[in-house]
Order: structure tokens, then sequence, then C-alpha cells
């Protein structure tokens, strides 16, 4: 042994004259790191009550709670995450998935309580010293894209090939991209909340991500019976709350509709049973118009046991929706795939049948209910001096025609007046057959009613979107028309809502084109009611007002579509529909 | 019953050592019988903390097993991660960024250095030498500050993530961690003066806890206690994972065999890691810390099976994990080193040893309970 090793630890004596490492504790805290994954804050404004805390959590600490201070609406379910720390294990998985990226965790560590489980509470809710930390675990979804991940992208036709056929501008998803993109829903299902008809997305997403398009399609057509069309041409307002869109892509909820329809050849045979009649009842109820609000009723009151008339004046089914939504949207050739399914069904369609007050009197002496589903029929006026020289049109009645079986000649240089689906579809429907089109809106861009695909498909195909543009007048001239226009300035609307366009000098612009297309919307023509039937109804703006079951309050007459205030797209119509089987099947039951 | 001297109640006392003692690594007890202080027999009892782990694991997702299994060894807890996040690349055939690769690295090898300087002044503390304890625990305690600025939280990380690594390297956290490494380098020559250069020490662990070289083979002693007898395996150098490959080091070697010797190789693995840091911190690249998940809830990892393995502080550790290509694990198995250590081997070494020299012995073995039953 040597002697160095007797003496050597006595030498740590020499610490006891240093400063200590330890923490005089309370006199000194130790706060958290800038990071510290501490107590939870939630900003209950952002948070959406996804639930996707909730789905995360591996020791089933987080509750979705409903709290006083917050109302369900759509894309928001109302409920908020509630923590129990007695199970949270401090992960922070459930903030790095957050949605919205409302969760957060303050860098506090300590609660001192004299009750054992008292420390359960609902962040942001229930009021915490902490709530305004700056400091603390916060979501970094740049470098992890847990709460929200870009979308499969779609294979689309280039701007400069699609403007030379009327073909289809979308190619669809093939089926391992599907499959991506539907295992990407998180199961929120805030979307049901937001599509007028409530369809099962979550659960058919679930069918599509596992494979099961037989499924797929059965959920569809438990509530829509349309499911192609709308998987072409819906408005998607399922897709504007998706959770997944705050901080990702939202998830393309209609492409895999269309994907899902897409893999069989019949629909009808994939449904198979699901789509036979009811056992008859011996009742029978009539509808008024082929569009996707009077199929949705004859089909699925047929399914009940109805016995089921449709008329429509004109040669096919699917009505506006099909007829006025150019091919290079929504092909011709998918209609007869869907409506195999509504003979299937035992619906009954009387073509070339135009409505008139002997044929809506007879209809209602005869059947126990009729629904009227006509849509709106009348393009509204444009208000514009000059809109009535020759060569000044309704968008309306030009897509109605089929021009791109017409290729009639439009000219070589058009302007479309309005900024929603119709204009789109006109601007980019006269951009197919050769014409160089104007686009003129009096909003700007982003206040178009238009989906903002179709705005910006039209862009890419090299329509000039004249915005902020009101229209002052139209004067025929040697060469053409002359359309004269001010431009605007917006300013606020008095009244709230979307700003308004007022001349910014009044100084007027002129534009010489061939055609002038005004596409400002339609409105309704109830000539065809009988006034016995007219006088028991309300209307607002020409429309016809119905209670909650579609109920128009006037003998057996239901009403529903465009023809009744909404939002005047198919999904609402659909919507109009299955409220008006309801509405009808407890009438007459 | 056939007769045995050993636990003959005329001739030997009976006692239990543990589960609640200081001096033992965890909740496991040693049944003991001697005669004088002389020990005839020992058995070692696991299962006071069985909490089912791998069972758990196969009821949850993949994720949510991310944040369970650090809990299975508690001073070093980023093993586990590491193995469970090798599995899961392997399986899913994801190669994740380089960054990554070297923060992964810098992680394993400060939980290294954080477990190995505990080990070490704990060593002293079950002879009786608190202080040792003490100023390794306070060293200890510098580095998990790092952890807590890195990661969010001082022990259990949940920091190595399938894919990559959960969060980047703060601003100026390599001066952080250069000012704890040198902290550490200043206070080391105390440490060895008051522990290493000890009469006491030297004598309570020189050919004491003789493990010998031929029980490597036999019992399949791994880590720094194969190491302390001559032993050069290490699985860093021999089945390199991250970036071990591109590091510059010498497997820690001692040829005495006894306590004195394996302290000794944990007291130049602490070398060991200060050097692989200060080369990490040199090296790290910049880029992308994660590859992109698929949907969390929905995330299903190609079937298939895989072992992956890595160096523990207390030698080879691994993860066996089954996939049937279903949103949870089908099976995940963990192989510690310290069922060997602390289970055969050290009924093996008890038997004849003094009594006072038990959790000298045990601590020696480096064993930890937690990680035996899971």
């Amino acid at each position: 042994m040597k002697f160095t090793d007797i003496i050597s630890p006595f030498l740590a004596w020499s610490r006891a004259a240093k400063k200590v490492d330890t923490i005089p504790y309370p006199r000194q805290k130790n706060p958290g790191a800038d990071r510290y994954r501490g107590f939870h804050i939630n900003d209950t404004d952002k948070c959406i009550g996804c639930g996707r805390c909730e789905a995360i959590c591996e020791n089933l600490a987080i509750d979705m709670v409903k709290t006083a201070q917050e109302n369900s609406e759509k894309g928001d379910s109302g409920l908020r995450p509630r923590v129990d720390y007695g199970r949270c294990c401090w992960c922070a998985l459930c903030i790095d998935v957050c949605s919205t990226g409302s969760l957060k965790m303050s860098n506090r560590y300590s609660w001192v309580t004299e009750k054992a489980g008292t420390c359960v509470y609902t962040p942001g809710v229930e009021k915490k010293g902490w709530d305004s930390d700056e400091k603390g675990f916060r979501q970094d979804n740049d470098a992890l894209g847990w709460a929200g991940s870009p979308r499969e992208q779609m294979k689309i036709t280039a701007p400069e090939e699609r403007v030379k056929t009327f073909n289809e501008v979308v190619k669809g998803y093939t089926v391992s991209q599907a499959m991506e993109e539907a295992a990407r829903c998180i199961q929120c299902g805030l979307c049901i909340t937001a599509c007028p008809a409530h369809m099962h997305i979550p659960d058919y997403l679930k069918a599509i991500a596992e494979g099961r398009f037989h499924d797929a399609v059965k959920l569809f057509y438990d509530n829509n019976p349309l499911p192609e069309m709308c998987g072409k041409v819906c408005t998607r307002q399922c897709e504007t709350v998706c959770a997944m869109g705050y901080q990702g892509e939202s998830i393309a909820i209609r492409w895999l509709k269309r994907f899902a329809c897409e893999q069989f050849d019949s629909l009808a045979d994939v449904l198979n049973s699901d789509a036979e009649p009811g056992k008859p009842n011996g009742k029978k109820v009539a509808v008024v118009g082929a569009g996707p609000s009077g199929l949705t009723a004859a089909y699925y009151l047929s399914r009940k046991g109805y016995e089921t008339h449709v008329f429509d004046r004109m040669k096919q089914g699917g009505g506006v929706a099909w007829k006025a939504i150019p091919e290079y949207r929504l092909p011709e050739a998918d209609l007869q795939k869907q409506m195999e399914v509504f003979e299937k069904a035992g619906v009954q369609i009387h073509y070339g049948e135009e409505v008139s007050k002997e044929l809506l009197n007879k209809l209602s002496e005869e059947y126990q209910a009729v629904y009227i589903a006509v849509g709106l029929q009348k393009p509204s006026d444009a208000r514009i001096e000059g809109e009535d020289v020759p060569g000044v049109r309704p968008a309306f009645d030009f897509l109605m025609k089929s021009p791109e079986k017409t290729k009639e000649n439009i000219g070589e240089k058009v302007l479309v007046i309005g900024g929603g689906n119709v204009a789109m579809d006109t601007a980019r429907t006269c951009r197919r057959l050769g014409a160089e089109v104007i686009i003129s809106y009096r909003r700007r861009l982003q206040d178009m009613p238009a989906d903002e695909e179709e705005i910006h498909e039209a862009i890419e195909e090299n329509i000039d979107m004249r915005t902020q543009t009101i229209p002052a007048r139209i004067e025929r001239s040697d060469k053409g028309l002359k359309y004269y226009y001010v431009e605007a300035k917006m300013v606020p609307n008095p009244k709230g809502g979307r700003p308004m366009p007022k001349p910014r000098d009044g100084i007027e612009h002129c534009i010489q084109v061939d055609t002038i297309f005004s596409a400002i919307g339609q409105t309704s023509d109830t000539d065809f009611l009988p006034e016995e039937i007219e006088k028991g109804m309300e209307f607002k703006w020409g429309r016809i007002i119905v209670n909650s079951d579609q109920y128009t309050g006037s003998k057996n007459i239901f009403a529903g579509g465009d023809i009744t205030p909404g939002e005047g797209d198919a999904i609402t119509a659909i919507a109009d529909g299955l409220r008006a089987v309801k509405g009808i099947d407890s009438r007459l039951s | 019953m056939k007769y045995d001297r050993a636990t003959d109640p005329e001739k030997t006392t009976h006692l239990f050592f543990g589960p609640q003692h200081p001096g033992v690594t965890g909740n496991m007890s040693v049944e003991m019988w001697f005669d004088g202080d002389q020990i005839t027999k020992a058995i070692t009892h696991v299962g006071y903390l069985h909490r089912g782990f791998e069972k758990l694991m196969e009821k949850r997702l993949w994720i949510q097993n991310f944040p369970l299994v650090c809990r299975i060894c508690v001073p070093e807890p980023d093993i586990n991660e590491e193995c469970y996040a090798m599995a899961i690349e392997e399986l899913s055939g994801m190669e994740i960024p380089e960054r990554a690769k070297w923060i992964r690295t810098l992680v394993l090898e400060l939980a290294r250095l954080a477990v190995n300087l505990m080990a070490f002044g704990g060593q002293a503390g079950t002879l009786g030498l608190g202080t040792g304890a003490m100023w390794g625990i306070t060293l200890r305690d510098f580095v998990l500050d790092l952890f807590e600025e890195l990661t969010g939280a001082r022990i259990y990380h949940i920091y190595i993530q399938p894919g990559g690594v959960r969060r980047d390297l703060p601003e100026g956290f390599d001066k952080r961690i250069k000012s704890v490494l040198s902290t550490i380098e200043e206070r080391l020559p105390e440490l060895d003066r008051l522990i290493l250069n000890n009469a006491v020490f030297k004598l309570r662990t020189k050919n004491i806890g003789v493990v010998k070289p031929e029980w490597i083979e036999e019992y399949g002693i791994v880590g720094p206690v194969a190491r302390g007898s001559g032993s050069v395996r290490d699985v860093r150098k021999d089945a390199p994972y991250e970036v071990y490959d591109r590091l510059d080091f010498n497997v820690v070697t001692e040829n005495g065999c006894d306590i004195y010797s394996r302290a000794l190789v944990r007291r130049r693995e602490i070398d060991l890691s200060i050097s692989l840091i200060k080369q990490i911190l040199k090296k790290i690249p910049d880029g992308p810390i994660a590859l992109k998940l698929p949907n969390l809830t929905e995330w299903k990892v190609p079937p298939g099976e895989f072992y992956s393995r890595v160096e523990s502080s207390r030698g080879e550790y691994g993860y066996y994990v089954v996939s049937d290509g279903s949103l949870k694990p089908r099976r995940v198995h963990v192989r510690g080193p310290s069922y060997v250590h602390a289970v055969p081997l050290l009924e093996k070494m008890l038997a004849g040893a003094n009594i006072a020299d038990v959790s000298n012995i045990m601590v020696s073995l480096t064993t930890c309970p937690p990680e035996i039953e899971r």
C-alpha cells in the first residue's frame, strides 16, 4: 500500500471551501428549460376539438369534454381536451400531433394541492397561472410533420393540352395513391358536420385506406345516390373544415369518392340488394325534376317501399348538374352508370314531361305527396345598359345546349361577366372552342364564389381575369360588341360581409369583343305553380320557403334543391332530398 | 429433500438482502445463507418490478410505444428508444437523415456519460464513501440539465423517435455541452483522488468479486463486466450503428478481473464518452432531423422481424421486434444484459463472498432490475 493512497482521499476536503452546486430551494428556484414539458396550455379559440390529442394519448389521460364556453358548429366539435395528471406521462405526443397547433406546454412543473385527484383540468377553459407562459414545449411541425402533411398529388392534364379538347382535366388517383391519401385521415369526423348530406366520410375513407372499395361505395349510397357526380364536381365543404388542412393540406375527400366509384363498371352490381326497392307500402309519391335533389328523394323513397315517379322535361336525368357542367369536369358518359342504380331501385322516370299547372294539379291529387325539385331555370338580368343587344347571351343557356357538341360560332374574343362556377365553366368552354376569353368581375379574385380550383385552372388556361371592373354599358359596333367598364375600389360593407365595389374614378375603359356571356346567376321560374297551390306557399327572392322537413305548407307539396333558399350546389340539393324523404315518410306513415 | 450443508439451518443464518435496501441497485432481493460472515449460498429474487411492458407494447400503436420504451431502464432510457427506433426503421426500410444519426449518437454518448458518472461514484457509495456517490450524481445532474434543454425532460427524454429525432439542437447548445464537459474534466481528478487512489477502496475492491475470463463465454457476459476481465467486446466497434464507424476510438479494456478493474473501465469510459462527444460536435452536419412519418394513428409497419442491438452502459442491449403488418407490434422482446449479470452470475459470485461485499459486487456488475423484468 502506498502512503499517497492514505493521504489522497483527505484531499476531498478542499471542496469544502468551494461554492456548492446545490440550489438553495426555496430561496432560489429552478425554472424548467425553454422546452420543458410541463403543464398543458390550450388556445381554445384555435382548438377545433378534433380529438387528435385524445386518440394519440397512450395513457388515456386526455378526455374530450363538453365545455360551457364552446358550442359545436361546422368544423368545431365544441369539445375540448381535459388532462388528468394522474395518468399523464408528459410525453407531449399530444402537442406534436395537435392539428391546429393550439395545444402547448408550459415550462412549469410544480403544482401543490391538498386534495388528491384535483390535478385534472381542461386547459384554456379553467384558467391557470401558466396559461400565458412564453416558455415550454411547442409544436415543431416543420421538422416532424405529425400535425399535417401534404396531399397526394392528383395527375392533371397540362393547361396547354387541355384547352385543345373537352376531355376530362383530372386523371384520377391510382390505387396506391388513393389508399395512401385516405390513410391520412385522422377520423375526427368534423367533415360530417360540414357536409350538408352528412355523409359517412371517416368511415368510407377508412374503407378506401384498407382497400375495401365495395364497402366505400355502399357507404356513399347510404345518404348520397350520386357519389360519382359528387366525386367530380362537389363543392366539398367537408374539405374546408378538414383538421389536416390547418397545418398541411386537407384530405382529398372528393377525389377519393370519385376514385372508389371509378373502380367499378357497374355501381348497381356493387350495391346489389342494397339498391333494391323496399317492400311496397301502396303509397305513391311524385317528384318533379330529375336533378340531384329529385333523384335523391325518389331513390330513398323507393327504397322505403313507395312507388315513385319522377317527371322531367329533359331527355335524360341528372338535371342542370349534368347538363350545364361541361364535359371536361363531368363527362356525360358517367351518367348512365349512375342512372342504372335508380332503375334498379325501381324509380320510374318519365322524360320529356314539361311541368305545368295542369300536371301539378293532377299529381297533387293522384299522389300522396309531391316533391318539387325543379331548380333555377331563368338566367338573371345583368341590369347593364345594352344587355339586350344581339351578341349578349345568358351563359346558362349556352352551357345547357352542350356547346362541345354543337361547336357553335362564338367569335374570336369572348367576355364573361361574373365570378361564379357558371362564369368559369363558360369561360373555359369558350377557351376550348378556340376563343380568347376575358372574365369581368366586380370584386377581387378572393371574393369570387367559384371553386378555388376552378379559378386556378382558369388562370392556368390563360383566361384574362379582369377583377374589380364594374360593367357600365354594352354597345353594338361594326366589328362586334364594345364592353365599357369602370375600375372599382373596395369599400367596407356597412352591413358587414364582403367589401363592396365602388367606382374608383369614373373613367370608362372599353374592350372590343365578339360575344358577351352574362353569368351572374339564375332565378326561379314559378309560373308552373297552380294558383291553389301557390297561395299556400311563402316566397323569398322568388324561392319557395320550406320547413325543416322540406314541407312547403301547401297541400301535400314538398320542395327542395335550388328552388328553395340554400347554397345552390348539388350536395345541398341532395341533402334537401334526404330531408324531404324523412318529411314525406313521417307525414305518410 | 436432499441435505445441503450450504442451507443447513443448524449451521447457517438465513437472511434477505433487499428488495428495499439502499445497497441494491433497484427492487430485487438476494436470499442468503451464511456461516459466520461468509455466504454459503445465494439466490436472487426478481419480480418486484414487473410492469408487463412487453405485453403493453402489443396493445399500443407503434408511435405510442415510443414514450413507453424509455421507462424500461431508468438511468439510461435512450438506448431503449434507439433500439426500438432502429428496429422500426429497418422493418420499414427507412434511411434516417444524416444529421439525425449524429444527434442520436451525441445523445447516446451523453446518456452513457451520465450513467457512468453515477455508477463510478456509486461504486464508492456501496463501501460507505457517500461523498464519491454525491459527486458522481452532481456531475450527472449537469448532463441532465443538457438533456432537459434538448428534449424537455431530465430522465424520460422521449427523444429518439422512429424516423429521426424529435427536435433540433437549440441555439448555442454545443457551447453548453462543452462547458459541462470542461466542468466534468476539471472535477474528475478530484474523484480519482477520492476513489481510485483511496487505500480503503483498493483494499475492498482488488481481488474481490473476480469474474474469470472463461466465464465470459459460459455466461454470456458483456459490457464493462466483460471488458474488466480482458474482453474487447463492444457493439459500437463490433457492429457499428449510427455513426460510430466514423468516430475514432479504442475499446476500453482492463485485465484485473476484479471490482477495481471494472470501476477503472467505467472511469475510462467517461473519458471515452467525453472524447466521442467532442468529435461529434466537430463533425455534426446540417440538414433535416427527421423523416416524415405516415399518419401516426394509421401507421402500419411492414411485416417482418428484426433484432436491433446497441452498446448500453451495461453491455449489449437488444430489442427483438416482430411486426405482422398491423397497427401494433406483434411482439417486442427486450434483451438486457442485466439478466445474466444479476441472476446467474451474481449467484455464483456471492457463494463464498463476504457478506459486506454483497452490494459492492452487485453494483460492480452494473445490474439494473427494471431491465431484467420489464
